[in-house]
């Protein structure tokens, strides 16, 4: 791809035995805001770190800007790091650390005051030049971590969970922050979270990574209403799943026979006899007193569980499995322990494949 | 409510408290009341106000000792610095359980008596011992060299009795560097001797600071080893105190040294507390 700034191909990574990131290809784009998601272990922190300098790969080469990174060291990179604990340099005040890579560079001395005054407003850390980073908050070192590595002007920010220790509200704001910061300079910034609701809400494009695979690579929007594997669809969001076997197809309708019991959904390349998983989110779940058509989905309401913006139903079924639908409002018509029957729109639930790996893996964790 | 919040804190600290009142307190003061006295003609101390001791201090002789102890006490604690703190390095850098293999080389020598040490130490450097075997028919030398009763051997045995207190130090203030510093220095564009001189130089100083001061301190008052190694015959503060107390019997006087040492301790603790303050900021 010609306007990608950031290149992996085949990628691999081990530790001792261990097999951290497996054949990754993926083209980082210029400018854009890609987040590389996942459980802890997933190897995103590994493949971040690949590209930083500080690991080397154990196959496949990445590239910048065209360039084989290969035999750079770190500091011969165009790319800097916001890392998960600021690091920040303890016995140097918020100027100098925002100020290490100009000095390093040996910028003028009046260039670097000009530069790093400008930077410093950019985080709104105004007034705090002469604080060592102990005497700031966590958001303020988070501030000046970034300050810091943008000195630089880097090609490519690298950001390893940087709002981690941050508590949840100044988080929210953080992430809004750091999205607005991003589109203002154009720098392409490469960000690890194992947050999906900080993945959604901050990227252009989401990587979800598994156990050292990109599982599914595409927009917030892609990855959410369409996730490709049984682990996307449950890690991303909420979400209830099932497992089944196409017993029809009809129009692009799929007919499914699931131990919960028959249910429909939209899904194409699918044959009579594969096996399948579903996934359809909690808003999407629709409810009747009586069977629907295409549907024999009985269950028995367990309870009510009032989220705030929403009211989320839990509801048992015939073979255990508990499955939650979500409404803006309690309905006042049903109660605990009714007998209903659930059903949906086929097309808002989504087919996956029933992959090689995914069997593998889904009868390992049976 | 209060009284009971008190008797834990006075059963806790006050034991070591009059511990260290009547055993340190106490005779350091009186150490301080001698040097002011003067000497009985039988050696014994005169309860007569005098600044003499102090005034003999200044006599070429001993300010010739003293200037010699501080240039050997300085020479060691060089020494061990620089041996040393690679060596921490290398050592903060390995796993875990290998780190602690070598921490626990490095305390051998605190278990084996000082004395049988350096006795051992003039078996194998004697003029007809091991070393100088060794050095004749390897054809190195022609004669035996003569190691001790030497300053160098006297040098030799300090710096080796004194680099664990410089390592442990060390030690510990490189291992608690944060990896991530060093990280972030280089990712800013620091190559790995910038990054030694910027951040892990001065973020391990206070443990460069405790080794100089557990190094130089003893060094500076220690006599068995420039009594064993030297022969006696070569004179430190620390042996010259010894024999104040001892054969020549001039209590004042070697309460005067005593107190020179005292201060000097007191000025490098002062100096190190100024630099606590590096210390505490090293965690983030």
């Amino acid at each position: 791809m010609s306007d990608s700034i950031v290149s992996l191909q085949g990628v691999h990574k081990k530790f001792g035995k261990n097999t951290v990131v497996r054949d990754m290809n993926l083209d980082i784009l210029e400018g854009e805001f890609l987040t590389l998601l996942g459980p802890s272990g997933c190897g995103k922190t590994t493949t971040l770190r690949m590209i930083a300098g500080f690991e080397e790969t154990s196959a496949g080469s990445i590239t910048v800007q065209g360039e084989s990174v290969e035999n750079k060291e770190p500091y011969q990179r165009d790319v800097n790091t916001v890392f998960q604990n600021y690091a920040l340099f303890p016995h140097m005040t918020v100027f100098n650390n925002v100020a290490y890579g100009l000095t390093i560079r040996k910028v003028p001395k009046d260039e670097i005051a000009s530069r790093v005054g400008a930077m410093i407003e950019l985080v709104q850390l105004k007034g705090y030049e002469s604080r060592k980073p102990d005497e700031l908050s966590g958001g303020q070192k988070q501030r000046v971590a970034i300050a810091r590595a943008l000195i630089n002007n880097p090609k490519v920010l690298l950001l390893d969970e940087p709002l981690g220790a941050l508590d949840l509200k100044l988080r929210k704001q953080m992430q809004v922050e750091l999205k607005r910061l991003q589109k203002r300079l154009g720098i392409t910034f490469v960000y690890v979270t194992h947050d999906q609701e900080e993945a959604l809400t901050m990227s252009d494009r989401i990587a979800v990574m598994r156990e050292g695979v990109i599982e599914q690579l595409g927009t917030p929007t892609d990855i959410y209403d369409y996730p490709r594997t049984r682990f996307v669809a449950g890690f991303i969001g909420e979400s209830n799943l099932f497992d089944g076997t196409v017993k029809g197809v009809e129009d692009g309708i799929l007919q499914v026979k699931t131990e919960a019991g028959n249910l429909l959904v939209s899904g194409r390349n699918f044959e009579v006899g594969e096996r399948l998983h579903i996934s359809i989110r909690p808003e999407y779940v629709e409810f009747s007193k009586e069977p629907v058509e295409g549907f024999d989905v009985p269950g028995r309401v367990k309870d009510f569980i009032y989220m705030g913006t929403v009211v989320k139903t839990a509801v048992d079924l015939k073979n255990g499995q508990e499955i939650k639908y979500s409404r803006f409002e309690q309905d006042q018509t049903i109660r605990a322990n009714d007998s209903i029957y659930l059903y949906w729109k086929p097309a808002r639930a989504v087919a996956i494949k029933w992959g090689a790996i995914e069997e593998e893996r889904y009868e390992e964790e049976k | 409510m209060k009284k009971k919040n008190r008797l834990p804190a006075l059963a806790m600290a006050g034991p070591v408290s009059v511990w260290m009142i009547l055993f340190v307190t106490i005779p350091m003061f009186f150490i301080i009341f001698i040097s002011f006295m003067s000497r009985g003609i039988f050696g014994d101390v005169v309860y007569d106000p005098s600044m003499e001791s102090y005034l003999t201090l200044l006599d070429s002789t001993y300010f010739n000792v003293i200037s010699k102890s501080l240039k050997v006490a300085a020479f060691t604690t060089l020494a061990c610095l620089g041996l040393g703190y690679p060596f921490a390095y290398y050592i903060a850098k390995r796993p875990k359980d290998q780190a602690a293999k070598y921490i626990t080389l490095i305390m051998i020598p605190f278990w084996t008596n000082t004395l049988m040490r350096l006795n051992s130490w003039l078996l194998l450097f004697q003029t007809s011992g091991p070393v100088n075997n060794f050095l004749q028919n390897s054809g190195i030398t022609d004669a035996p060299v003569r190691f001790v009763y030497t300053d160098e051997l006297v040098a030799l045995g300090m710096v080796t009795s004194m680099l664990p207190f410089a390592v442990l130090p060390m030690y510990s203030s490189i291992e608690k560097l944060n990896k991530s510093l060093l990280e972030a220095s280089a990712d800013l564009g620091a190559d790995a001797k910038t990054t030694f001189q910027k951040i892990t130089l001065p973020l391990t100083f206070p443990g460069i600071f405790s080794a100089i001061i557990l190094v130089f301190i003893p060094s500076l008052g220690v006599y068995t080893v420039p009594d064993m190694l030297g022969g006696g015959k070569v004179l430190y503060i620390g042996n010259i105190i010894k024999n104040q107390f001892g054969m020549i019997r001039n209590w004042p006087l070697g309460a005067a040294l005593s107190c020179l040492l005292i201060a000097i301790t007191g000025l490098l603790i002062f100096l190190y507390t100024r630099f606590t303050s590096i210390e505490e900021m090293e965690v983030v």
